[in-house]
């Protein structure tokens, strides 16, 4: 244990997924003996995330603005509609550089005995882009574990009702694991290989 | 570090850290075991998804201080797959799980693993309606630990029935004499069908209409949530005409209005 603040930052970093008590000392320790301005531009960095991040109000990815880059952005294709569970995966897929169309942001995946379900995650604002006609194809990238593979179910299910093409990523995508530790190759493959589930 | 191996159904996982998770598991000799399965969530893990929710497998852990590990896990029974590509299905199977833990301690409980198992293992093979295979499970999961009901003789006084009033808080089935004011009505459909639930007599359970399923429902949700302290929060997420309201059980008299005040 160390002296008040120390240990302050220490359990604070610990706090943080994925760093263990050691890590967290380790960067604690860091800080302490890092120059002043860079510490500074970390605390105001720190300070400002909550108030200048936002939701974007079309597709649910994080943004600056009212919507985000890649809604904004008139190049992208906008028949296509890739729904994914975070914004997280949606770093994932334009890393692999394969695909030019717009995401959807669930906000989760259903899980029912966390008291997630359908309409807790946005997809009732999916249906409403869906509704003008202008998507012709929803690519269903939840992960590939069973909450993700059970939301697809579902929302395969709903989708079944409009005039729009659903498809899955394809497997080789690591079955019971998360979608953003898949390498931009399989991730990339999987795009390309998707299959038509409605 | 000891060493054990067992059978064991994945109720339920969390994730831990950067790409581990944390499996609950009802194991057929240990009871409920809490134990880390690294790097699960990466790709190429040994697991796969053999550690996902509803499978079935022989899993060797390590006794840790906290929280055991797990070594090794070879499939036993792979409903995952089959249950997740029917919605109605997922659900289904969550409100087991989540049951099942809920019902589940470390000590030894392998009726209530083999139950639970049986259960998963006949809705992945659609043998009956979800809705039937759950108020099946959640009567007999409940019997198990202690809180059989009763839907032919009084719960109360035990007076042969069968009755035509059901008092979950009272174990069931409840005589002309122990029926409260109010009491819900338990009509002769309702009560075979509870009972066919109850003793697993899937022959009974056939053709029944959906009014009779809905309120048979309705009671095992209002007797499970009685017991369990609190409800279960998958059955607010069951699939849409699955709905097990506890709303769906008919009162004997309308709803009470509150009474006037008196004006001092
Ligand atoms: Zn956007
Ligand atoms: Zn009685």
């Amino acid at each position: 244990m160390y002296e008040g603040i120390v240990q302050e930052l220490i359990d604070e970093f610990g706090r943080l997924p994925g760093i263990g008590p050691k890590s967290a000392q380790r960067i604690a320790f860091h800080i302490l003996q890092t120059e002043s301005v860079d510490v500074a531009r970390l605390s105001e960095i720190l300070g400002q995330i909550r108030t200048r991040v936002h939701f974007c109000e079309i597709c649910g990815n994080v943004a600056e603005q009212e919507t985000c880059s890649i809604c904004r952005d008139p190049r992208r294709n906008q028949t296509l509609i890739c729904v994914v569970e975070e914004a997280k995966d949606v770093v994932a897929i334009e890393r692999t550089r394969e695909f030019r169309g717009l995401y959807h942001v669930l906000g989760g995946a259903i899980s029912p005995i966390d008291g997630i379900g359908p309409d807790d995650l946005r997809i009732r604002q999916l249906m409403q882009r869906l509704a003008d006609g202008t998507v012709v194809e929803v690519i269903l990238a939840t992960d590939p574990n069973l909450e993700g593979e059970a939301t697809a179910t579902y929302l395969s299910r709903l989708l079944t009702t409009l005039k729009v093409k659903v498809t899955r990523l394809a497997s080789g995508l690591p079955v019971g694991g998360d979608l953003e530790y898949a390498d931009e190759i399989t991730l990339g493959r999987a795009f390309e290989g998707r299959t038509v589930i409605g | 570090m000891a060493i054990y191996r067992d059978e064991a159904v994945v109720l339920r996982t969390h994730k831990l850290g950067e790409a581990d998770r944390i499996c609950t598991l009802l194991t057929r000799n240990n009871g409920k075991v809490r134990a880390v399965a690294k790097g699960v969530r990466k790709v190429g893990s040994k697991f796969g998804a053999r550690l996902e929710p509803f499978m079935v497998a022989d899993i060797q852990f390590y006794e840790g201080r906290t929280l055991d590990t797990i070594s090794q896990a070879e499939t036993l029974g792979s409903y995952g797959a089959p249950i997740v590509a029917d919605y109605a299905l997922y659900t289904t199977a969550t409100a087991m799980v989540e049951a099942a833990d809920r019902l589940t301690e470390t000590d030894p409980a392998q009726r209530q693993y083999l139950l639970l198992v049986g259960a998963l293992r006949s809705l992945s093979r659609g043998e009956h309606s979800p809705t039937l295979t759950l108020d099946s499970y959640l009567l007999r999961a409940l019997s198990i630990a202690g809180w059989a009901p009763s839907f032919q003789d009084c719960a109360r006084c035990g007076r042969p029935g069968p009755h035509a009033r059901v008092m979950v808080q009272v174990g069931g089935a409840v005589c002309s004499d122990c029926a409260p004011q109010g009491a819900a009505i338990l009509d002769d459909a309702t009560r075979e069908l509870l009972i066919a639930l109850l003793a697993g007599a899937w022959d009974l359970t056939e053709d029944v209409p959906e009014q009779v399923q809905k309120r048979a429902s309705g009671i095992v949700a209002a007797y499970a949530q009685w017991h369990l302290d609190r409800s279960l929060r998958s059955l607010d997420h069951l699939d849409g005409s699955q709905a097990h309201t506890v709303a769906a059980v008919p009162q004997s008299t309308p709803p009470s209005v509150p009474e006037p005040k008196a004006t001092a």
